[in-house]
């Protein structure tokens, strides 16, 4: 295998901005209060910047095409800036695209900002997806939505692992009520209120069997970091934060195609999660992790995470999730921040968001939400459905 | 021997009690009330005429085995006065829809109420000139204004006749044809709906003279009695008068073929053939049938019932008039059905206005798995896939261009997973859909209709069904697809 990412990257500055419906602030409203606070932690000047990268996914409402809306929002002095899309972990990909700069010796110091403006749609939820997968697709596939396309994970794991549609729909609230706990700690989230588990069972169907509480957030956002090589983090300052390693999995298709699959995981989650433990030369995930931002862009889909990603035994998250295991003061944190759930998912800013969590737990500087003592932590950004999907993986520690 | 060699139904899922047409719209016009009986069937928000006769076509082809039957066919006739399109042939969205090949004859019959059997003579005559086979589809979805006579009558169905040269289970004896400038009712280029002529008019001086007229014109022409005849089939939706018509013809009531109107409604120019359709399900050998077309004038064709009948009848997939009766949900609602058929606008939201251009080259491009529902077969690992690829998805193949088309349309299926989806635009929300594995291998996600969350299983079995996934009115375009029915 080739040597990897590890250790060969330093963060050593990030921003996120207070995620919400933010009506009145545009794209380049969003892009320059990321990149104020990034800027600001770093330390450093906007000269020093020498590429960027810009994720945003949903071109059509929102910031535009091409890197120019972040090179002139921030009026970048003609440097290398490239925008990259891949669906929900479109900002896991701004990132390693900055991190693999960094790490060729292309440049010394890179930016990654992701940012979405969803609420100019008129809607709720996400723009249609089917707009989003090509004009053949939009003519032979149903009007699949987020919700319904993980619902239908949801059902398979139902019936997969003999769980009753009630009981199952308990689990799932559990998930959520824990990610909401932790939503009302942190002053930059969207959601900022505590649920109970009743409350989340009685909430309004949206696909069944996924329910209002099921589902996160759609809000407005950005988030940015600041990367270089780990001798000119040293100088600038402490306690930068080392990238450990960095993996993307596309689905070949044959989830959806082949009759393999079956329905209850996210085969691209094992797979960027093996290499990326192997990358970061982890042996055994759920004793040396120590805290997780997952995509928990519904609750179903942070269950099958935990098992995706090695941590919980196949087909029994439940018992974790019961236990406690995920909470803010269990063995593994999942969702510090409050997630996806509470932040809400401007796409392209999601990854960066995770990343910015896990960030400033390591450092030390999250609040009433801090873990103690994390050593390592783990970020998963997943786009497309769960039968068509990308998932993105990053691992970073001190 | 010419004839017909097998036939098919369909009949939409949704009925709705006229009881409750008149609750709605009684007051408007309380002479309705005397129409008040029985119940119509009513196409449901993704079906219309073309949807309905590719249905039928279905139903028609499964009664003889599909495979043998669509490749051997020679010409396929669409008749309907409702078709979506008047420039863009739509016989030719139906054959592809029912998988024909592309070497065939095409013709849509329209125009009036006599156009179903104006196919079907025109069928039996292209067998008749040297033809192996021909198939008619019919099929109506006509609307009466709120409060009309005719939105009680109308209702939405269609049938289909495979007619050819051998294995003839009603064979083609002859026929006799009045044409007539007779408007009963009309409707122009720009109309939405029927403007008929005074009822009392439209009885006595139409269906009670031309239906005889045309009757006796024929028994003439070949020397018959009308007590040659085990059934006589013509439509008429007006109760009594249908049987005066009988009557007057000299024909005994047992002799007279039920007109449909108590459970389907008169489905138009299809009407004449979804009762030959029926008489074909209780026919014995040797019965002689007599079927009339009534529009603008007449057509009667006489078919004589072969041994083959039985043979045709035992161990088919097919549904018939019979098993669509049977499939059946009752709407209770008028407003619903106001809605399916276009005439109460809903709020569909910017999500639902929202509809994109259809890009005609990418449609014919892909329209062996956009109309026909065709994939790929992996010559190598077997594998059967949809869309179709270039290469093999099975991860342990991966063969590059090996491939040979694969038919998904008539294949049966199972319910790999579901959900019901609020958020999605759909013409009756949740928008239920799912991903289905085939029988043989195959997997795919598509809509699901005619159907209810709770009879949506893991498991349960389902059938592919040609749709209308969206309208497009801003572009003038009718967008097909298939879905995924649950057996019943």
């Amino acid at each position: 295998m080739a040597d990897g990412i590890k250790d060969k990257v330093a963060i050593i500055g990030m921003g996120c901005n207070k995620f919400g419906e933010l009506w009145n602030q545009g794209p380049e409203d969003l892009i320059v209060e990321a990149f104020k606070e990034a800027l600001e932690d770093a330390g450093i000047e906007k000269k020093d910047i020498q590429a960027a990268w810009l994720g945003t996914c949903v071109d059509d409402v929102n910031v535009g095409k091409s890197a120019v809306p972040l090179s002139t929002a921030l009026k970048l002095p003609f440097i290398p800036v490239t925008r990259t899309e891949n669906f929900c972990a479109t900002g896991s990909e701004a990132f390693r695209g900055a991190c693999y700069a960094v790490a060729s010796g292309a440049c010394d110091i890179a930016l990654a900002l992701g940012v979405e403006k969803l609420k100019d749609t008129g809607y709720g939820g996400l723009p249609e997806f089917t707009t989003l997968m090509g004009i053949k697709n939009r003519l032979i596939s149903p009007n699949i939505t987020a919700p319904g396309a993980f619902a239908m994970m949801a059902t398979r794991y139902f019936e997969q692992y003999g769980l009753d549609p009630e009981e199952g729909r308990r689990v799932l609230a559990r998930v959520s009520m824990k990610s909401h706990h932790n939503g009302a700690l942190n002053p930059k989230a969207h959601l900022r209120r505590e649920i109970t588990i009743e409350q989340a069972l009685k909430a309004p169907m949206v696909a069944w069997p996924l329910g209002l509480f099921d589902c996160c957030g759609v809000s407005d956002g950005a988030a940015a970091a600041i990367v270089t090589r780990p001798e000119i983090a040293k100088k600038l300052r402490a306690d930068a934060i080392y990238v450990k390693a960095l993996q993307v999995a596309a689905s070949p298709g044959e989830e959806l195609n082949y009759t393999k699959w079956d329905g209850a995981h996210v085969e691209t989650t094992v797979r960027a999660a093996t290499r990326a433990y192997q990358e970061a030369g982890i042996k055994n995930p759920r004793e040396e992790i120590n805290l997780m931002e997952v995509h928990d862009c519904f609750s179903i889909t942070e269950l099958v995470t935990y098992e995706d990603l090695m941590i919980s035994p196949r087909g029994r998250a439940r018992e974790d999730v019961e236990s406690g295991f995920y909470d803010l003061d269990g063995k593994i944190p999942c969702q510090p921040d409050g997630g996806l759930k509470c932040f809400g998912h401007p796409i392209g800013a999601s990854g960066l968001r995770m990343i910015y969590e896990v960030y400033k737990q390591l450092q030390g500087k999250a609040g009433a939400r801090q873990v103690k003592n994390p050593g390592l932590g783990l970020t998963h950004n997943l786009g497309g459905f769960p039968s068509c999907s990308v998932a993105s993986i990053s691992i970073l520690g001190n | 021997m010419i004839g017909i060699k097998s036939y098919g139904a369909y009949i939409p899922w949704n009925r709705l009690n006229r009881k409750a047409i008149y609750a709605a719209t009684g007051w408007f016009n309380s002479f309705t009330l005397s129409y008040a009986r029985g119940e119509k069937a009513i196409a449901s928000y993704d079906e219309d005429s073309l949807s309905m006769s590719v249905a039928a076509g279905m139903d028609c082809l499964r009664g003889i085995g599909e495979e043998e039957a669509t490749g051997a066919l020679e010409a396929l006739y669409l008749s309907s006065t409702t078709l979506p399109y008047r420039e863009r042939q739509n016989a030719g969205i139906v054959a592809a829809a029912l998988g024909l090949p592309e070497e065939i004859r095409t013709a849509d019959f329209t125009g009036s109420m006599k156009a179903g059997t104006a196919a079907l003579l025109a069928a039996c005559e292209s067998v008749q000139a040297g033809g192996k086979s021909a198939m008619v589809c019919s099929a109506d979805c006509r609307q009466g204004k709120a409060g009309s006579v005719q939105e009680q009558l109308f209702g939405d169905g269609g049938a289909a006749l495979l007619v050819g040269d051998s294995g003839v289970i009603a064979a083609f004896e002859g026929f006799h044809s009045i044409a007539a400038d007779f408007v009963d009712h009309r409707r122009a280029d720009t109309d939405k709906f029927d403007r008929a002529w005074e009822e009392r008019w439209l009885r006595d001086e139409g269906f009670v003279k031309f239906i005889p007229r045309v009757i006796k014109g024929l028994l003439d022409k070949y020397g018959l009695k009308i007590s040659d005849f085990a059934k006589i089939i013509y439509p008429c939706p007006y109760g009594n008068v249908h049987a005066s018509i009988g009557k007057i013809a000299g024909a005994g009531p047992e002799q007279l073929q039920d007109n449909l109107i108590a459970s389907v409604g008169d489905t138009g120019a299809a009407h004449p053939l979804l009762m030959l359709a029926a008489a074909l399900e209780e026919a014995k050998p040797g019965d002689r049938l007599l079927v009339v077309g009534y529009g603008n004038g007449c057509d009667a064709l006489i078919f004589r019932v072969t041994d083959e009948i039985e043979k045709s009848r035992a161990g088919m997939a097919r549904k018939g008039v019979k098993g669509y009766l049977a499939r059946r949900r009752e709407l209770n609602s008028y407003e619903k059905y106001a809605a399916f058929q276009g005439i109460l606008p809903l709020d569909l939201g910017i999500r639902g206005e929202d509809i994109p251009a259809t890009a005609f080259s990418l449609l014919w491009r892909e329209r062996k798995a956009v109309l026909s529902l065709s994939g790929s077969k992996c010559r190598a690992c077997g594998t059967p896939q949809f869309p179709s690829q270039r290469v093999c998805v099975n991860p342990e193949c991966g063969a590059i261009d090996d491939m040979e088309e694969y038919k998904f349309a008539w294949r049966k299926g199972s319910i790999f997973t579901f959900t019901a989806d609020n958020l999605a635009v759909s013409g009756e929300p949740p928008a239920i859909y799912g991903i289905v594995n085939f029988e043989g291998g195959g997997r795919f996600w598509f809509d699901f209709t005619d159907c209810e969350l709770k009879a949506v299983k893991v498991g349960a079995p389902v059938t592919m069904s040609f749709r209308r996934k969206y309208l497009d009115q801003g572009r003038g375009v009718h967008g097909y697809f298939w879905k995924a029915v649950l057996n019943d």
